[in-house]
This record gives structure tokens, sequence and C-alpha cells, in this order.
């Protein structure tokens, strides 16, 4: 499993959406990605790529894009 | 027969735990089985000094972050230690503060800041990160550590007062935030406690403050780490939300 399908499936199961709905579109606010499911969604990605995010990136990642290009900075490759 | 306290394999860290009731909270932690992580804003040495005698007294495992909890990105950059090393962080005592006194109309700005920084700014930082990591585990006790003065206040601590009340609001708010993670938020209120904070008081006001005390004597430090170990452990499971007073009756 490369990390574009490890990260879409860290966003279907902590969202409870379908992999489809999982593009470079989808961001904070639509489906069911509000602020309670945010915190858990960044905690599911922590413990599959095993880092810690700071506040900032965290408060920062507000689409399946912005997801990706935040791991990239931490050497994470898309 | 198993002790109720057990804290084997979980982790605590200690803000302020180079003296006073930090110290002696680390020290009880420790003794009931938890590893524990010491912070405080003194020198490396020190905090060198007390790691190495838990490991010693205690054969536990312990580590030693100097950094301010003021700081915001020193506070990050502690718990990515945290992170790195552990995984995980199961208690957080949020016990370093800063006493200041001074009569209204004698407070400078810089005193408020300072003030706030360490007591309440620190709360909330040490709190958001903590909880990040508790929340990996679906698990955490977080212990703030209020005052008697943030719940019915003192002369000459409109700042003091003011910073330990809000840690009083922080953990009411946190608790109900953190609840459905299960991730339990108190606070402890301690009264008259023998700390280097009080080493500076004058003997007419230490005695009136003694006097206030129903039980008659002053706190020890081990008085508020006792409490801090009960609502670090299972035995506290359902509790959240509370601020508990270890003041010997100063306030019923």
């Amino acid at each position: 499993m490369d990390n574009v399908q490890k990260l879409t499936k860290t966003f279907t199961e902590s969202l409870e959406i379908e992999p489809e709905i999982v593009t470079d579109e989808l961001s904070y606010g639509s489906s069911s990605w509000d602020s309670i499911a945010h915190l858990a969604l960044v905690a599911s990605i922590e413990i599959e790529f095993d880092i810690m995010l700071s506040s900032d990136e965290v408060i920062d990642m507000s689409s399946f894009k912005k997801a990706k290009e935040i791991l990239g900075k931490r050497g994470i490759q898309f | 027969m198993e002790s109720n306290f057990n804290l084997n394999g979980k982790i605590a860290l200690i803000t302020g735990s180079a003296g006073g009731i930090g110290w002696a909270t680390a020290k009880t932690l420790a003794r009931y089985g938890a590893s524990v992580i010491l912070n405080d804003i003194k020198s490396k040495e020190i905090l060198e000094e007390r790691k190495q005698e838990i490991k010693r007294d205690f054969n536990c495992e312990a580590d030693a972050l100097q950094f301010d909890v003021g700081d915001f990105e020193a506070v990050q950059n502690a718990y990515n230690e945290i992170f790195k090393k552990y995984k995980r962080l199961d208690i957080l005592v949020n016990n370093a503060g800063s006493l200041f006194d001074n009569l209204v109309g004698m407070i400078r700005k810089k005193d408020i800041e300072q003030t706030f920084s360490t007591n309440t700014n620190g709360v909330i930082y040490n709190l958001q990160s903590a909880a990040r990591l508790m929340e990996r585990n679906k698990s955490g006790s977080i212990i703030n550590i209020a005052s008697i003065v943030g719940r019915v206040g003192n002369e000459g601590q409109v700042v003091y007062g003011g910073s330990k009340a809000a840690v009083i609001g922080i953990t009411l708010s946190a608790a109900r935030e953190l609840a459905s993670k299960n991730i339990r938020v108190n606070a402890i209120a301690p009264g008259f406690i023998n700390t280097d904070l009080i080493k500076f008081l004058s003997p007419t006001i230490f005695n009136q403050r003694l006097n206030a005390v129903k039980m008659k004597r002053i706190g020890q430090p081990e008085d508020v780490a006792n409490a801090v170990l009960f609502l670090a452990s299972d035995l506290s499971s359902y509790i959240t939300g509370q601020i508990l007073g270890v003041d010997g009756g100063m306030i019923m």
C-alpha cells in the first residue's frame, strides 16, 4: 500500500466516508469532517505515519490536498 | 494484595517538578510504578540530579526535560521528544507555577504577563499537547494544580488569584470537551502548603494563614501529591471536572 492509499484509508475510516469521496477537493466542513472528526482524523494520521504534528499543522490541515502537502514537508512522499 | 494505586506502565509528565509539590508528586507517582518525566525551568543539573534520585530510589524509568511551560514552541518540542521516546502519555500534572503578590495599584504589566504565562498559558499549552497524545490510547488523566486563592481570592493576590481561577475554568471546560475521549481533567486547589513559595511570608501573615486552617497544621507537599495520585489512578476513573481542595478545611 503506497502513502496515498494509506492516507485515503485513514480518511475513509476516520470520517466514515466512501473512498471515492476522498479526493483533493475533500475539505474541512464537507461531508462528516467537522471539528470533532478533525481531531480524530489527525490522531489517526499521526498513528498511521508515526509522527506528531504541530498545532499549526493541525489547524492548517483543511483538505486532503493540504494533508498531503503537510505530510510531504515531513518527508512522507506522495 | 495488588495496590489500587498501581501505575505500572503509565507515563507521567509533572511540570515544575524540581521542588515543592511537583517533586513530591514525581516521587509519589514513581513509588506507585509510573515512569516519570520531570520538567522545570531551573538548571539542567538540578533536573538531572532529581532524575537520578528517582531512578535510584524507585528503580523506574525517569526522564528530565528542561523547558518553560509558558513557551508555546518549547512545549511542542518537549511533546515531540515524549512522542519519539514513549509514543504515549497517560498522566499530565500541570504543576509549574509562579507566585506574584502585590496590591492593586502596584501591579506592572510584565508581572501580569509573566504570571499568566506560566500559571495559565502553560496549562493550556501542556493540556492541548497532552490530550493529543492521550487521545491515541483513548485514555488519560490531566491534573491541574490550581489554588485556594483561585476559588476564594486573597488580598494582594489579584494577579496570582486570577491566573489560578483561570486554571479552574480551563479544567471545567477541558473536562467537558475531553470526557468522550476518556480523558479526565481535574484540578487540585491546595491551601497553605509548606513550599518555597511561602518562605518569604512575614510571621504575622504566616500565623494568619495558619489560623485559617481548621486542621491547625500547615499542609505538606506530600498531602497534595497523595491527592494527585488518587486522581491519576484508576480509582478515580469515573471522576472528571472536579476541583479538589487540599487545604485542611480552610474552605468548606
